[in-house]
């Protein structure tokens, strides 16, 4: 593991809305991506912060990689399929600050 | 809906003929440019197989049994399995996350199939198949009918994908009427399917 | 189905959650598939000591799995995918040659 930069202070807290832009890396070259297809364009709800890893998409390409900071989100089910159907149950997912974008309250 | 659906809606649980020289010749070949050893090889794999979900029930047990021990399992899962006394060294963190009457925990990696083996031990099937990791995020409560899992009314269903550095394993309730067993028997109760979320103990022991 | 369910073309074939291709298919918690010759337990006791040795991270063997082509990936067995994968690597990086495991 080589850290090319400090870390810097994380960025969400508990509470935050966030979402996970859709976006498709995999389109521009070969990339290895932990943000499964699913959850991108979705918002979520930030439930806790697990400090900062090396960044996956780095070290499978045996790269430096910067330390990321890591969270845990939530977002419904019924949100995130678009059923008519509700669903009672939620998905928590590890998504990397990255992937992250702050949504306004 | 997709041409490819009858191809593979079905897991291979063989490799071909052809795989077993496949990987005798990658060993060879390693061990023969020095870059492994036979004798690495083999207690790697010995110390693979200390994994096992006999582990896991009986962190459970011991957080039925005693607060402290509680609050450190779902705080801290690798310092809990260390606790307990199995060597944790090298794995990844461990999430350790509570049932309650309200939460029901389903584990799954959509990706691949990331799974607490150092304390575990390998992975089942299931829970590596094509149709688990399709299926789990989409709709869990059909896999919950399918496998005879009754929930509470009230209780909502979370599935954890595990994408990324934690390694998630689920604490179960335990189950009323089990008051007078021993913390061995308790241990029988909880298994493996138990702690990730596909099952739930039993109230009795066989 | 969700507006924004994945786009078909864009997400790796390995990004299988919400996949609709397994609708139909049991998930059946007895499947306890023989590892005969104990394929799968090599496998795994060489990608950790490859991991061990900082010849090969978990990453670049998930990369490595991802890299193979849709149709292999699914007629091929869990730990075959990673025998794949770790020769894929291997190759990439130098440390094998085609000719060694021919």
């Amino acid at each position: 593991m080589n850290l090319q930069v400090p870390v810097t202070a994380p960025l969400f807290k508990p509470g935050d809305m966030v979402r996970i832009p859709l976006v498709w890396p995999e389109q521009k070259g070969p990339c290895h991506i932990r943000t499964p297809a699913y959850i991108r364009g979705h918002s979520a709800q930030i439930i806790c912060h697990f400090g900062a890893f090396p960044n996956p998409e780095e070290l499978a390409f045996g790269k430096p990689a910067q330390l990321i900071h890591l969270y845990h989100v939530a977002v419904s089910l019924s949100d995130l399929w678009d059923d008519d159907a509700k669903q009672d149950a939620s998905l928590l997912i590890e998504i990397y600050e990255h992937w992250l974008e702050k949504l306004s309250p | 809906m997709s041409d490819h659906q009858h191809d593979h809606d079905h897991d291979h649980h063989f490799p071909t003929p052809e795989s077993y020289g496949l990987l005798d010749r990658l060993v060879n070949t390693l061990v023969r440019k020095g870059i492994v050893s036979m004798t690495e090889l083999e207690q790697t794999r010995v110390e693979t197989e200390k994994g096992n979900p006999q582990h896991g029930a009986k962190m459970v047990v011991k957080a039925w049994l005693d607060p402290d021990y509680k609050n450190l399992l779902l705080r801290d899962g690798v310092a809990a399995a260390e606790a307990i006394g199995h060597s944790m060294v090298g794995a990844p963190p461990l999430g350790v996350l509570e049932n309650t009457p309200e939460i029901h925990h389903m584990i799954v990696c959509t990706l691949c199939s990331c799974y607490p083996r150092k304390l575990l031990g390998y992975p089942p099937d299931w829970y590596k198949s094509s149709a688990y990791r399709a299926r789990a995020v989409r709709n869990p409560r059909s896999l919950l009918d399918e496998w005879g899992i009754k929930l509470q009314p009230q209780t909502e269903i979370r599935v954890v994908d595990s994408t990324a550095d934690y390694r998630w394993m689920v604490l179960p309730m335990r189950p009323s009427g089990t008051e007078n067993l021993s913390e061995e028997e308790l241990v029988k109760l909880v298994t493996r399917d138990c702690l990730v979320g596909a099952g739930l103990p039993d109230s009795k022991v066989d | 189905m969700s507006k924004k369910y994945k786009n078909p073309i864009a997400a790796g074939h390995h990004d299988l959650g919400g996949s609709q291709d397994f609708d139909n298919a049991k998930v059946n918690l007895d499947d306890e598939s023989i590892d005969f010759e104990d394929f799968g337990a090599r496998v795994d006791a060489l990608r950790l000591v490859l991991g061990a040795k900082k010849i090969m991270s978990v990453d670049e063997l998930r990369r490595g799995v991802e890299a193979i082509p849709r149709e292999e990936y699914f007629q091929t067995q869990y730990y075959e995918r990673w025998l794949r994968s770790m020769i894929y690597i291997l190759l990439e990086k130098g440390l094998i040659e085609a000719k060694d495991i021919a």
